[in-house]
Order: C-alpha cells, then structure tokens, then sequence
C-alpha cells in the first residue's frame, strides 16, 4: 500500500485533483492542473479544442495515465489503483462518449441491459423492468427494439444516456454530449443531464462547446488553457465578465487570447525555407 | 554516399518498428491468454463468434477444397500415368490435402474471409469507442471481445482445414475414378494404406492449430491497433490478409521442417 502523501480531500467533493502534468510524447497537454468538483455540482468544462478536456475526462477514468499528480476520485488516488480496483470503482461511473459509442451490434434494449447483465446476477425480469426504467426515463421506451443504426444522433446520445446512468452511479462525465445535435435535442439532453443529476444525486462533468446549453445547467464553468484552470466561474459570472478571454469564449470571436494558429514557425520564415520543411512534410520515410 | 546512409537508416527504422509491433503483439497474446477462459465459460460468446467466422466460412472452404482435389486428380494422374502407378492417386492427392493443401489453403482462405472481418470490426469498434467505453464500464474488452474472436480463429480452423481436406478428396474421387476411370478399390485403399495417422494427420491438424493462433492474433491484433479513421481501418483490414498470409507460409515452412525432420536423411 503506497503512503498517501496527500492530504484527505474535503469531505464535500468527489473529486481532487492536484497538480496534474500530462503529455502525449513531448507535447504537454496539461501543465499543472489542479482542479477540484463538489459532490452534487453539475460543473461545465469548456476551453479551446485540444485544451485537453477530453484528455481530463481519460485522466479521471483511468484510462490514461498522468505524467506526474493526484486524481483522486471519492478519496480513491486513480492513478496508483491496480485493475481490479480501477474497474470497481469505474462501476460507480457513467461515461456519455461524444457519439454515444452505442454497442452497434445490439438492439437499443441490450445496450441498456448490458450493465446490468455483466455487473450483477439480477433474473431477465428484473433486469427487464430496470431496462424499461431507464428507457422511459430517457422517453425512448418505445424505440426498445430498435438497432443502434436505426436512432438519430439525438436518440443514440439519450440510450447511450440510459445506459450510462443503468447502474446509478456517483459521478457522470459527459464528453460534448451537445455536438451534432439540434437546438431541441441539445435542449432535451441538457435538461436530461440536469435532472438526472439532482433526481439520483449523482455528479456530473460536462465537457461541452456549448456555452448557452452549458450555461443553463452547469452550477460552475471552468475554462481550460494553458494545461490548467484558467478560469472558474459561475454561469452568471460567464454572462457579466468582461475577461478578454472568456469573452472570446462566449461571444464566439475566432481571434483573442486563444490563438487561431497552431503553434509554427514564423510563417515568413518557413516560406523562405528558413524553418525547414520538416514540419510541413511531416516525416518523410 | 548520404543516400546510402538514408538508406540503411530507413531499414534501421523499419526494423526497429517492425521489432516494437512484434513486442506490442507478443504482449497483446499475453493479455489474451490472461482472459482465455471468459469465452469458455460463457459459451454463447465463443458460439456467436464460431457462427460468424467459421460457419460463414463453410461454403468458400468446400467449393475451394472440391476444385483444389479436382485439379490436384488431374495433375496427380497425368504425372502417375507415366510411371505407370496412376492407381496410387489416392494417396498423392491425400497427403498433398491433409499434409500442406488443407492446413494451409484454408488458412489462406479463412485470413481473407473472416480474418478481414474481425479485424474491420474490432477497427469500427474502437473508432467508435465502443471499445473504450466498454471498459470504462468495467468490463475488460479483451476478455468480452477479443477473447472470443481470437478463440473462434483457433477453434474453427482445424475443423475447417479437415472440411477442406475431405471436400479435396471427394473432388479428386469424382475425377480420378469417376471421371478418368482409375480402380475403385485401389484409389481407397492406396490412400488407407499410405497415410498415416500420427505423421500425416495429426501433424496436419497441428498445423491448422498454429495457423488459427496466428491468423487470430494477427486479426485482433490490427483491428485493435488500428488508428481510429477511416483509412486506418481500411488499411488494417488489409494488413492483416497481407500479414497472416505470410505468417502462414513462413510458418508452414518452419513446421514442415521440423515434423518431417530425419524422414529422409
Ligand atoms: N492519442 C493521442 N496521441 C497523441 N496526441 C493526442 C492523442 N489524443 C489527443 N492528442 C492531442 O492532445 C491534445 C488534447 O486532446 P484532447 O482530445 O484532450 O482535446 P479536447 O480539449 O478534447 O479537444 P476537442 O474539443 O477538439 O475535443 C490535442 O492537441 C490532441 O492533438
Ligand atoms: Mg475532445
């Protein structure tokens, strides 16, 4: 049993996590992230794309691994758990992937079903009640016999979200649950997430582009960049503020603090064969 | 002379990458083995991947193996005739089929039949992270999904190897006797009398066994590993009918050497 070095978290949230550093090769992603989610909160997390948000969400899974840090999730340090321990308390997790990630050769039934048929020895018949359960609750009790290729986007999003919430877990991360969706769907999935979070008491991470739908739900924004929390406000805050980078954010401005290019060489440079082609023509066997 | 060194720097790599997926594919087989038992006892998953890779597989394997024992009768009678011993066919054309033909062909077969397909679903399914979110629902895909599917490889393909080897037989039966008229008796019992069971079949079967390892390894291994696209997928589909052909002769080469080592010196 590694010693904790860390102090226990505060009894009040789910999850710590302190001073994450990660990187895929050599390029940092998340420099120093420190960041911690009340029990209860449903928190949006917004920032550029590739800021690292779905990167957070594998980091709080367990499914990768952090350079350096703490994430502790329900006082558990994810990083140090061995597989058995992980996939315990991943039971306790749902995860809403972008597209639904619907097990696409099972009925819409049977995707709901499946957590309860791998992680419990519930009969056919409860199992059956609970799956229609969590249908109804998601309003697609009808669309049961359904095959995933069947269901719109916004459908798919809903059973991937029955299926999600199908072993009533303590935290729910959603990674853009809004993208593709009409502003209907998006209203009916935001209004799901939020009323899912308080009717189970669950706790939910919305990674979103979204800033209306995210606004309308979240107790708490926070805005990735530069690898940390750049921000953490209140949706009313996020409103109000006149921080040139949440503006950017919210008013939807493509130029700002958060840079439009890609990090480069001087442009005059590399036309003039200065910088080298490397980065250009990638590398050449 | 920099050409030379890009050069040799360039196959440097190739091996060094090649070595690094080879590792990558070893571990991967370890990882199978660990969760070997998950398709055994739940049978139904190892059943539906038997249905899809080996008895979807049936219809190619039987045509395939009449045309194969056919042409092989041909062949066979045309080279006997002149030594005059055209009644011992049978046992040509039997050992061809159960020693190399059958073991081998079928392999070569199943690789493009069902080998592509697992390889493109499992690609689908970790572009779609299926996959990734199976596992965060703690359940471990390579017990659930790539378990069985590698199982089913090593399972059906000595069932199907023997399915070729007798549809081969059949075929030449329908040349040679039939057809070009050689004895009856004597093609059966030329060919009972001159193959031996341990020597020829069950080193046949040892050979199919090997090949179903490696065409399953190498299917699930490229669809797990597949980059999540479009073309990545498309390329390891045929990355794996490239590499478990070669994988096959390769290793029917080695296993032919060593089974019939010291039968002629
Ligand atoms: N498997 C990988 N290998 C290498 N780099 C990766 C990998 N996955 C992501 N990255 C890089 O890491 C960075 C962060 O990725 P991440 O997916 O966390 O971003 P994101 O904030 O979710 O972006 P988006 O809003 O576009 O989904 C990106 O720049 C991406 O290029
Ligand atoms: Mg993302």
């Amino acid at each position: 049993m590694p010693e904790v070095k860390t102090a226990p978290p505060h009894p009040a949230s789910l999850i710590e996590i302190k001073d994450v550093h990660f990187a895929y090769d050599e390029r940092p992603i998340l420099r120093g992230l420190s960041l911690s989610v009340r029990k209860g909160e449903v928190l949006a997390v917004m920032g550029g794309s590739g800021s690292g948000k779905t990167t957070l969400l594998g980091l709080i899974g367990g499914r990768i691994l952090p350079n350096r840090g703490d994430i502790l999730v329900d006082g558990q340090n994810v990083p140090k758990l061995d597989r058995s321990a992980l996939y315990a308390l991943r039971t306790r997790f749902g995860m809403l992937f972008q597209f639904g990630a619907l097990f696409t050769d099972l009925s819409v039934y049977d995707n709901v079903a499946f957590p309860y048929r791998e992680q419990t020895n519930l009969p056919e018949s409860v199992i059956r009640d609970l799956v229609l359960l969590k249908l109804q609750a998601v309003g697609l009790r009808g669309a049961a016999g359904l095959m995933p290729s069947q269901l719109s986007g916004g459908m798919a999003r809903r059973v991937a979200l029955a299926r999600a919430v199908a072993l009533d877990p303590m935290l729910m991360l959603y990674d853009e649950p809004f993208t593709g969706l009409d502003p209907i769907s998006t209203g009916i999935v935001a209004r799901l997430i939020r009323r899912l979070n308080d009717a189970f008491g669950l706790t939910s991470l919305v990674v979103t582009h979204d800033l209306d739908a995210s606004l309308k739900i979240a107790d708490r924004v926070i805005v990735l960049a530069e690898g940390k929390v750049y921000r953490d406000l209140t949706p009313s805050d996020v409103r109000t503020t006149s921080d040139a980078f949440v503006r950017q954010f919210a008013d939807g401005l493509p130029d700002g603090p958060v840079p439009f290019h890609y990090p480069a060489p001087p442009l005059l440079d590399q036309l003039l064969g200065k910088a080298g082609t490397a980065s250009v023509e990638g590398g050449t066997p | 002379m920099s050409n030379v060194i890009e050069m040799i720097e360039g196959l440097g790599r190739t091996v060094l990458n090649g070595l690094a997926r080879l590792g990558l594919a070893g571990r991967f087989f370890l990882a199978i083995m660990m969760v070997i038992g998950v398709p055994v006892r739940r049978f139904s998953l190892l059943v539906r991947e038997l249905y899809f890779s080996g008895v979807r597989s049936l219809l190619i394997i039987v045509v395939s193996g009449m045309f194969v024992g056919m042409v092989l009768a041909i062949q066979g009678y045309e080279v006997l005739q002149r030594f005059g011993s055209s009644e011992t066919l049978g046992v040509l054309v039997a050992l061809s089929l159960v020693r190399e033909l059958g073991p081998v062909v079928t392999a070569l077969l199943f690789a493009g039949r069902a080998g592509s397909a697992v390889t493109a679903e499992i690609g689908l399914m970790q572009a779609t992270d299926q996959i990734a979110a199976m596992d965060m629902m703690a359940v471990n895909p390579i017990a659930r999904i790539i378990s069985p599917r590698f199982l089913a490889s090593v399972v059906s393909m000595p069932l199907l190897a023997c399915l070729f080897s007798t549809a081969g037989v059949f075929g030449a039966y329908l040349v040679g006797v039939k057809l070009i008229g050689i004895d009856d008796g004597s093609f059966w019992s030329q060919m009972q009398a001159g193959v031996d069971f341990r020597l020829d079949i069950i080193n046949g079967l040892i050979k199919s066994l090997v090949f179903g390892v490696a065409v399953g390894l190498i299917a699930v291994f490229e669809g797990y590993y597949a980059p999540p696209t479009a073309e990545g997928v498309s390329s390891a589909t045929t990355r794996t009918v490239v590499t478990s052909s070669l994988a096959v002769l390769m290793l029917d080469f080695v296993l032919t050497v060593w089974m019939f080592r010291g039968l002629n010196g």
